[in-house]
Parts: structure tokens; sequence; C-alpha cells
């Protein structure tokens, strides 16, 4: 720890998940023996076992029967039954068969890095944030002391931030049409998600906000009122950004704002 | 000068973005070229001649000389799915006042459209992102690849 002030800080970057997750923790996090680098760990593992694009992880052939729940990683089975749960609190807008086969990502890869951000918080960082590709977990306060900071990306105009949003210990996920094109489907009609260009979903639990954002963006208009209906009292909030480029919020979501 | 090369980067990737979201963009204003496929200008007689960007010094073609008091920071070559981008920004203390094309695709009148149409907006959205001081970006999910053109690549560069 920096006596004068401001503690270094450390920032890395990882390739996993076939995203980049970005961490921005205190320097001393780093190192091959760091809490930076059990954490980088955690999310290769996660991709081994957690990855549909892997014939040999342990959902891929448990999606294909090959493989019995109870032979398969036990954080397989906990990830199913968070699924199961906001699958059955979404009225099936959240599946984890998105594409036919078993695909829990929507789930996944807040829940990975919400798990990294704790493993951080349980080695002795008061303050991190970890991005994994746009889901972000804040933990504690920034270097210098002041909450976290996180842009909102407008989907409407590439490289250019709609909005910011700030806190200490929260998550914010966002699920939209932007980059990959419209890759969220309609469990209900089998059809791409229509009405929403994006929709942000901030609260305690990234893997939770990362799953309520999938369902909230393929109910499309709706989505905002569900969350306000079924979520905020859990301490979610959302916030929609329409193909207009006009936005919609539940009520909670102005406490997030600067 | 660190957050000069920054600015470069950061424009310059998401230059690069607008290349690859833009491409079907209906509402692009037309422009005629000079042929030599490096410079280009708004067309005469039509209301797209307002679209320039009046008072920013958007430019094209090649860089003059710099005047006294501003510095040329000249960006890497990008390359996209169009051909290769390069741009030059002429820098005023911390502010942006002019960007030159220095390499832009230009194997199309549609690709000189999107040129156009790009860099005066991204002129603006540099600063937006600079000036918001935030530490993280949440959007919809980018892949590795979409990753390097993104607001959160340029700020794990950053000191």
């Amino acid at each position: 720890m920096d006596r004068t002030g401001i503690a270094p800080r450390l920032r890395h970057a990882e390739h996993v998940m076939g995203t980049v997750v970005s961490f921005d923790v205190p320097a001393w996090a780093g190192g091959p023996d760091g809490a930076l680098g059990a954490a980088v760990r955690w999310l290769h593992r996660v991709d081994a076992t957690f990855s549909p694009f892997r014939e040999d992880s342990d959902v891929s052939r448990h999606g294909r029967g090959a493989l019995a729940l109870a032979d398969c990683a036990p954080e397989l089975a906990e990830v199913l039954a968070a699924c199961a749960a906001v699958t059955e609190a979404s009225g099936g807008y959240f599946t984890v068969t998105p594409g036919g086969g078993l695909d829990p990502s929507g789930y996944v890869k807040g829940w990975a890095i919400e798990r990294a951000a704790a493993m951080l918080t349980a080695a002795g960082s008061a303050g991190h944030s970890v991005n994994g590709g746009g889901d972000v977990r804040c933990a504690g306060a920034r270097g210098d002391g002041q909450p976290w900071r996180v842009g909102i990306a407008d989907p409407l105009r590439p490289g250019v931030l709609a909005l910011v949003v700030t806190g200490r210990d929260f998550a914010v996920a966002t699920s939209g049409n932007a980059e990959r094109g419209s890759h969220v489907i309609d469990p209900h009609t089998g059809r791409p998600a229509a009405g929403l260009a994006s929709i942000t979903v901030t609260g305690p639990d990234l893997g939770l906000a990362d799953a309520y954002a999938t369902a909230a963006l393929a109910m499309g208009p709706d989505g905002c009122g569900w969350v306000a209906a079924r979520c905020a009292e859990d301490g979610y909030q959302a916030l929609a950004i329409l193909p207009d480029g006009s936005m919609r919020h539940t009520p909670g979501f102005t406490a997030r704002l600067p | 000068m660190r957050r000069v090369i920054l600015a470069v980067t950061g424009t310059v990737a998401g230059l690069v973005a607008l290349l690859s979201f833009k491409s079907h963009s209906p509402a692009i204003p037309a422009v005629t070229t000079s042929g030599t496929g490096m410079s280009s200008s708004p067309s005469s007689g039509g209301p797209q001649g307002s679209a320039g960007p009046a008072g920013q010094g958007f430019a094209t073609g090649a860089v003059g000389a710099v005047p006294a008091g501003e510095r040329a920071v000249t960006g890497q070559v990008a390359g996209t799915a169009y051909g290769p981008v390069q741009i030059q920004l002429l820098m005023r203390s911390s502010t942006i006042v002019k960007v030159t094309i220095l390499k832009q695709p230009s194997s199309t009148i549609h690709d000189l459209q999107l040129g156009q149409f790009a860099f005066p907006r991204l002129i603006s959205e540099t600063l937006t992102a600079q000036s918001a001081r935030i530490d993280a970006v949440s959007g919809a999910s980018y892949t590795s690849q979409g990753y390097i053109a993104s607001l959160q690549s340029a700020l794990d560069t950053r000191t």
C-alpha cells in the first residue's frame, strides 16, 4: 500500500471465454502467484468446463447425453439450478437451450466474472473491477477511493457512451444486438428478438444481472416492466434503449446515475 | 502526450468499428471523388453539402505544414474489411483541431461515403469517451476481435 495516497493499480486484459476480460486491480494482486493469476486461471477453467463450442466440455458432453450431471464439474449443477430459476421467473424468456442444444452461456459468463471478482475480494482487495466482454462487476472503491464509473455503450452509435452509472459494489450487464447481430432469440417465436436496441441491468450479482438482461431483451418493450415487477425487490434495475434512441428505465435506476 | 496517443488509438479503433457497423446505412450523403482515391469532397448542388463538419477542420488528402502551436499525430495503419485506414490528427494542446485521412479504402464510392460520414463523428466520440472519465464499458458482448476496436481496450491501455 502506498501510504502517500493512491495505491498503484494494475490493468490486465485476458482473452478467454470467446471474449476479453479486463481487470482493474491493486498492483499487489499481480504476479504468477497473485490473486489476479488465480482469477484468470478460474476463468479458463470455466471456459473448459462450460463452453458449448468445445466438444469435450462438460456442458457439451452433458448436453448430448454422454456425461451424467453427477459426473460433471460440481459447478454445472449449481449453474443449471440458477438458470432454471431465471427461466421460471422470466416465463421462459431465458432458456439454457437458446439454439436447441445445452448452452447456459447467458448466465455463465456473468457468474464466472462474479466469482472472479469475489476471489479478489477474498484475497484482500478493497477495490477492483472485472469486465467480461461488456458485463462488469465492480467491488469496493476504485483506486482513488471514488465510486466506480461504468459507461453504457450507445447501441445505436458505436464508440459512443449513452450514459454513465456509478456505484461501489454492483454489477452491470448489457444485452443488445449491437455487435454480434441479432443473437438473442425469442424462445416463444424462434425468431430474433426485436423491440430493444439494448437493455442494461444493474444489481448485486452479475450472473443474475446477465441472465435478466438476456431475458428482458428477448421480451422486447416489456422487458423493463418485467425487471421492475419481478427483480427490483432483489435490487435489480434496468434501462432499455429503443431503436429510435429513446430510453425506458425502472423507477429505481436513477439511483445509479452520477 | 499519453492522452494524445490514446486519442489517436481510440479514433482509429472507432473508425474500424464504424466501417464495420455502418456498411448498410442508407442515409449517408453522396460524395464525388477526384479519381485519385485519396481525396474527396462533398458533392455540390445537394442538401448534403451542409453535412460537412463545419468548424472542425475536417480535411482529406495530404497534410500540409503544421501551424505554430499545433502538432501532428499520426495513427498506425488499421486494417479494415474495406482496406487499410490511416489518419493524422492535428492537435492544439489536447484538442483535436483537424483530422486528415492519410490512407482510406478507395475501391468504391460507397467506401468514400463511409469515410466522409465517419470521421467528423469520430472526433466528438473520441472526446466524449475521454471526458466521461469512466473505468469500464458495459455493452453488448464483444468477441475477442471486436475488443480491439472497443472503448474498453482503450481504457485498458491507458496509464
